[in-house]
C-alpha cells in the first residue's frame, strides 16, 4: 500500500514506454499464423498492425510478439491478395 | 473598450471586469465559445488578443465540449489557461470537467450563472453550476463585480498552488453582476504580476526530454488511489483559500475568507445564501435590525470544498436559519445549498432549525421584501420552535 500512496499526481506516468510492459497477449481470441513460405517480407502487415507486434529482423518478417498480440487480425485481413501469408486461428481449440 | 481610471475606481460590469483580470493574468491559452450572458468576457477578451495586449493564444472552438477538450490539452502542455462560460456551456463541457479535475489541471473558468434548460431561459439562476458542483472543480461564488475581479486572481493561485493542482470556477450572477455597472478598484498590472507569480507545470507534455502520459487507463487496481489522492486535495484546498484570501488581503486591502458573515454573531434568525442576493438580503437586514430584531446572513463563499466545520460554527448559535437556493437539485427534499448546510449542522450537539427557500430562477427577482417575509418566518420558527413548511418556492 506504501507504494499505492506514491503514485503519480493525476494518474500521469512520468516515464516514456512503459506500454511494452503491459502484456496484452492474453486477451487474444484469434491467432496469427505465418506461412513463411508464403510470405513476401512486403512488411503491411508490420506498418499496419496497432500493437506493434509484428516481429521484423533484418527487414524479413519472422513471427508475431505472442505477449502483445491480441488476435485483431489487422495482419491477415491486410497481407496481400495474391500472398495470404497470415491466417487466423482459434486460440484454443 | 478603454478603460480609464478615476480617482483609483472605475465603473465595469462583471463582464468587462473578468475580460480585464484575465487581460492582467496573460495566460497562456484561452479557447472559449462564447454563451450569454458570458459573451463579453470572451469577446473583450478576444479584442485584447487582436490587438495585441496579451500574449495568448486564443483558441476558436465549435462547441463548449471543444473548448474545455482545448483547455485540458493545453494545461497538460503546461500552459496557464483560462476560458469562461454559462448555463448550456457548462452542461455541456460536463464530461471534460471531470477529466480537467481528475488530471490535476490547475484551469480556471468564470461561470456566469444562469439557468439550464428547458425551458429555454437566459437570466440568472444556479443550476449551471450546481450541476458540476460533483465534478470536483473548486467553486468560489462571487456577490459583486469587485469580488469576481479579485477572485479570478486568487483562483490563479489556488488552481496552482502544489498542495491542490485543481481546477477553479470562479462564479458570478448572470445579468445581475455580468451586466451591471459597479465602481471598483482595479490593481496594477505589476502588482497583480507579482501576486500570481509565473506558472510553473511539474509535468508538461511539451517537455520532449521527459516525455510523460496523461489520460492513461486505470483498472480496480489502481483508480480508488487516484480519486482518494484527488480528494484529499480538493479537501486541502480550503486553507489554500483561506491562506491566499488573507494575502490579497494584506496586499490589495480586500480581504477574503471562506464565507461573509453579516451581522451574524448575535443573530436569532439567518438567511444562508449565494452570491449577489446576498447584497439584496443585506438590505433587509439592516431594516430589520433597525426594528430591534437580531437578523443576519451568511453568505459562503467557498461552495467546493464545502467547508462545513467553519459553516456549522458560524451557525451554533442561530436558532432558525433559511436556505436560500437559486436552483433546485430536483430531489424532492430542497436545493443544493440546503441539503449542504443542513449536513453540516448535524455534528452539533444543538442544532438550529433549517428550511429550504427556493428563489430567483430563471432570473425572477429576489427583493427586500422577499427576504423581510423569510425572516419573519424565520422569527416566528425561533419564537414557537416549530417549522411549519420544511420546504418551499418563494418569489413566485
Amino acid at each position: 500500500m506504501a507504494e499505492k500512496k506514491n503514485l503519480p499526481i493525476g494518474g500521469v506516468i512520468t516515464e516514456a514506454g512503459t506500454a511494452h510492459e503491459y502484456v496484452t497477449g492474453g486477451w487474444r481470441k484469434l491467432k496469427p499464423l505465418l506461412d513463411k513460405g508464403k510470405c513476401t517480407n512486403c512488411l503491411i502487415c508490420w506498418v499496419m498492425c496497432p500493437d506493434s507486434a509484428i516481429v521484423v529482423q533484418d527487414g524479413k518478417m519472422i513471427g508475431f510478439d505472442m505477449e502483445h498480440c491480441k488476435g485483431c487480425g489487422i495482419c491477415a485481413e491486410e497481407c496481400p491478395d495474391k500472398v495470404k501469408a497470415i491466417k487466423m486461428e482459434e486460440e484454443a481449440g | 473598450m478603454a478603460i480609464t481610471m478615476i480617482k483609483g475606481q472605475v465603473g465595469l460590469t462583471g463582464n468587462s471586469a473578468i475580460a480585464y483580470a484575465m487581460k492582467q493574468i496573460n495566460p497562456d491559452v484561452c479557447a472559449a465559445y462564447p454563451i450569454t450572458p458570458s459573451t463579453q468576457v470572451v469577446e473583450e477578451f478576444s479584442s485584447y488578443v487582436a490587438d495585441g495586449k496579451v500574449d495568448t493564444e486564443f483558441i476558436t472552438v465549435e462547441s463548449e465540449h471543444s473548448a474545455m477538450s482545448a483547455c485540458i490539452g493545453a494545461s497538460a502542455a503546461g500552459a496557464r489557461v483560462m476560458t469562461a462560460t454559462s448555463s448550456q456551456g457548462l452542461a455541456l463541457m460536463w464530461e471534460m470537467l471531470y477529466i480537467a479535475s481528475g488530471m490535476r489541471l490547475p484551469i480556471v473558468l468564470t461561470d456566469v450563472n444562469r439557468a439550464l434548460s428547458a425551458p429555454i431561459n437566459i437570466h440568472c439562476d444556479h443550476s449551471d453550476s450546481m450541476g458540476a458542483r460533483d465534478s470536483g472543480w473548486i467553486q468560489i461564488y462571487s456577490e459583486t463585480v469587485q469580488e469576481a475581479y479579485d477572485n479570478l486572481f486568487q483562483a490563479v493561485r489556488i488552481a496552482e498552488n502544489e498542495k491542490v493542482l485543481l481546477p477553479v470556477m470562479v462564479c458570478l450572477d448572470g445579468f445581475i453582476t455580468s451586466h451591471a455597472i459597479e465602481n471598483i478598484s482595479l490593481i496594477v498590472d505589476d502588482d497583480i504580476k507579482q501576486f500570481i507569480g509565473e506558472y510553473k507545470a511539474q509535468h508538461p507534455l511539451l517537455d520532449t526530454d521527459h516525455p510523460v502520459t496523461y489520460g492513461a487507463m486505470t483498472l480496480p487496481d489502481t483508480y480508488i488511489e487516484f480519486k482518494r489522492q484527488q480528494s484529499e486535495a480538493i479537501a486541502r484546498a480550503k486553507d489554500v483559500v483561506s491562506e491566499i484570501g488573507k494575502e490579497f488581503g494584506n496586499r490589495f486591502g480586500r480581504e477574503y475568507g471562506l464565507m461573509e458573515k453579516y451581522k451574524l454573531d448575535d443573530a436569532e434568525a439567518a438567511i444562508v445564501i449565494l452570491s449577489s442576493a446576498a447584497g439584496t438580503t443585506k438590505v433587509a437586514v439592516d431594516e430589520l435590525r433597525k426594528a430591534g430584531k437580531k437578523v443576519g446572513i451568511l453568505r459562503p463563499r467557498l461552495f467546493r470544498p464545502f467547508p462545513f466545520e467553519e459553516i456549522a460554527g458560524a451557525l451554533k448559535n442561530v436558532k432558525a436559519v433559511a436556505v436560500l437556493d437559486r436552483a433546485d437539485s430536483m430531489s424532492g427534499f430542497g436545493g443544493p445549498l440546503f441539503n449542504e448546510i443542513r449536513s453540516a449542522l448535524y455534528e452539533l450537539e444543538k442544532r438550529p432549525k433549517v428550511v429550504s427557500r427556493i428563489f430567483g430562477l430563471g432570473g425572477r427577482d429576489y427583493m427586500v421584501k422577499d427576504a423581510v417575509q423569510v425572516f419573519d418566518e424565520l422569527l416566528g420558527i425561533f419564537k414557537t420552535g416549530k417549522i411549519e413548511t420544511l420546504m418551499k418556492y418563494i418569489t413566485l
